[in-house]
């Protein structure tokens, strides 16, 4: 891949879409049939499986905490994911995910509620296409519902980029390699109304009204990331309401 | 469990504190601690700094040679930071390969002078596509008493702006200054509910982990964002601790050229 010479020709990005629009979203709610709750999701080219398991016991056992769960998160790429071979287990970058993503629902989930237990997230990513932490964290706060972990609210995830001074919503992969900048998020959805914000990482280079304009940008995506995790929610529940 | 009870009475103390609209050492809510560099004592490195902030204490050396470029990037320098929580430098640091906080600390440090393009990395190719300098950047962390991250950073960028590239070494002429453009400046706050301290140390983040770490670049520029920690952070708290970043960061890069200039 090369750097396009412009993101943005008139008012349409190199995949058509105009700044403020999302890429397509799937989600397919339980997915996956041994774990407590799951998920897939596809966020453009992102193809990603998020499994609960829990709250189940803590190995190794002194990990555990006699107030509350812990939440473990695993962000995890397939060798086959990227462009490029990517070697098999966990390198700096899914560390450095895994640990800002687990702290996201650590601040959502009620954990207080399972004392002496584990709750374990693990998120694979299939096809990763820009954007995989903010899949993966809309994939795993679906498949936590599926579990009926109880939360605060959900977790929705959506980044904003900013290529040629211009600020566009869950940038793909040309925008995110060679944009400005670059800002994932994560909200807590309550409600049907943004509450506060759980995940926040920025690198590239803004100004703070830029950044005070993202945030507005990345809310609106969210909301409607959040209606399409809600109609996944639902849909299955009424199907299995059907079933019975 | 002796620990436990101690951060219990030291948290009370801080909120109790809080509350009285004060800090446990008299600082003011966006007030750094002490900053005290010390720049080229490591002989046998390219680059070093040691900073003392309040009590934290850390030392970064540099190291740089030839190698190859990033196939996407054939005509530009490479930089790696590393960071080692070393057991010396605190009773809950270990032994062993870096774990997620040492990493996280490496690439936040990292984000700061890659994205305000501190270091001109075009100035240090050799042989396009086939050799460039790299730059290592290895923290190494010596005491930990309370935002080693900014410290960090402090350090990392005093020792990239105190470094020689080791030319004549390698038979590649004459050994020349490293190229920085950029200081940098991280600042990381401790939330408190609706409420944050700048440059927190041991004591106060016994309250709980929950940080926001802005970096700005000398033209105002936010260049890197890190919040870390279980928390939820409200949209009105977040503009204000990007405002007071942004100030603060100003009064540390001063402190960083009156103190570096002089040694540099």
């Amino acid at each position: 891949m090369s750097r396009p010479e412009k993101f943005i020709i008139d008012g349409k990005r190199l995949d058509g879409r105009t700044p403020d629009q999302l890429r397509p979203i799937k989600i397919e709610v339980d997915y996956l049939k041994r774990a407590d709750g799951s998920c897939y999701l596809e966020m453009g080219k992102n193809r990603v499986v998020a499994a609960v398991y829990g709250p189940r016991e803590v190995h190794p056992r002194h990990l555990q905490d006699p107030t509350k769960a812990i939440i473990r998160y695993r962000y995890n790429m397939a060798p086959f994911s990227v462009e490029e071979r990517k070697r098999p287990g966990p390198d700096r970058r899914s560390i450095e995910i895994s640990k800002v993503s687990k702290e996201a629902f650590e601040a959502v989930i009620m954990k207080e509620l399972f004392p002496r237990s584990a709750i374990d997230i693990f998120v694979e990513v299939l096809q990763a296409d820009a954007g995989s932490r903010t899949a993966c964290i809309n994939a795993a706060s679906v498949a936590l519902v599926d579990a009926g972990i109880p939360m605060k609210g959900i977790l929705t995830s959506v980044a904003v980029a900013k290529v040629d001074g211009v600020l566009v919503l869950d940038p793909m992969k040309e925008e995110d390699n060679y944009g400005e900048a670059d800002i994932p998020f994560a909200f807590l959805i309550r409600g049907g109304k943004i509450e506060s914000i759980a995940l926040l990482q920025m690198d590239g280079k803004m100004t703070k009204e830029e950044i005070k304009e993202a945030i507005n940008l990345a809310k609106k995506g969210a909301m409607e990331i959040y209606q399409m995790q809600r109609e996944a929610i639902m849909k299955k529940f009424i199907e299995e309401g059907e079933n019975e | 469990m002796s620990n436990d009870i101690l951060s219990e009475i030291k948290k009370d103390y801080v909120l109790s504190k809080l509350r009285d609209g004060e800090r446990i050492d008299g600082r003011k809510f966006d007030e750094f601690r002490k900053l005290e560099i010390r720049t080229g004592l490591i002989g046998k490195a390219e680059g070093s700094a040691y900073v003392k902030l309040g009590n934290t204490q850390v030392v970064v050396g540099i190291k740089m040679q030839p190698g190859e470029p990033f196939p996407d990037v054939p005509d530009k320098g490479v930089i790696i930071v590393n960071a080692e929580l070393v057991p010396l430098a605190s009773p809950i640091f270990e032994p062993g390969p870096p774990d997620e906080n040492s990493i996280e600390l490496a690439r936040v440090v990292d984000r700061g002078i890659r994205e305000s393009e501190a270091v001109d990395l075009s100035k240090l190719c050799i042989e396009p596509g086939k050799k460039v300098w790299i730059i290592f950047v290895d923290i190494h962390a010596l005491d930990d008493d309370g935002n080693l991250l900014d410290a960090s950073a402090i350090a990392s960028i005093c020792a990239l702006m105190n470094t020689k590239v080791p030319a004549s070494r390698f038979g590649l002429g004459e050994d020349f200054d490293l190229p920085v453009n950029d200081i940098p400046v991280s600042v990381t706050s401790l939330i408190i509910g609706d409420k944050f301290l700048v440059d927190p140390t041991r004591d106060e983040m016994s309250v709980g982990e929950r940080t926001l770490t802005v970096t700005v670049d000398k033209s105002d520029n936010i260049v890197a964002i890190q919040k870390s920690g279980d928390y939820l952070l409200s949209e009105p708290l977040f503009t204000e601790v990007l405002e007071v970043s942004i100030r603060a960061s100003k009064k540390i890069r001063e402190e960083i050229l009156r103190q570096c200039s002089k040694a540099c």
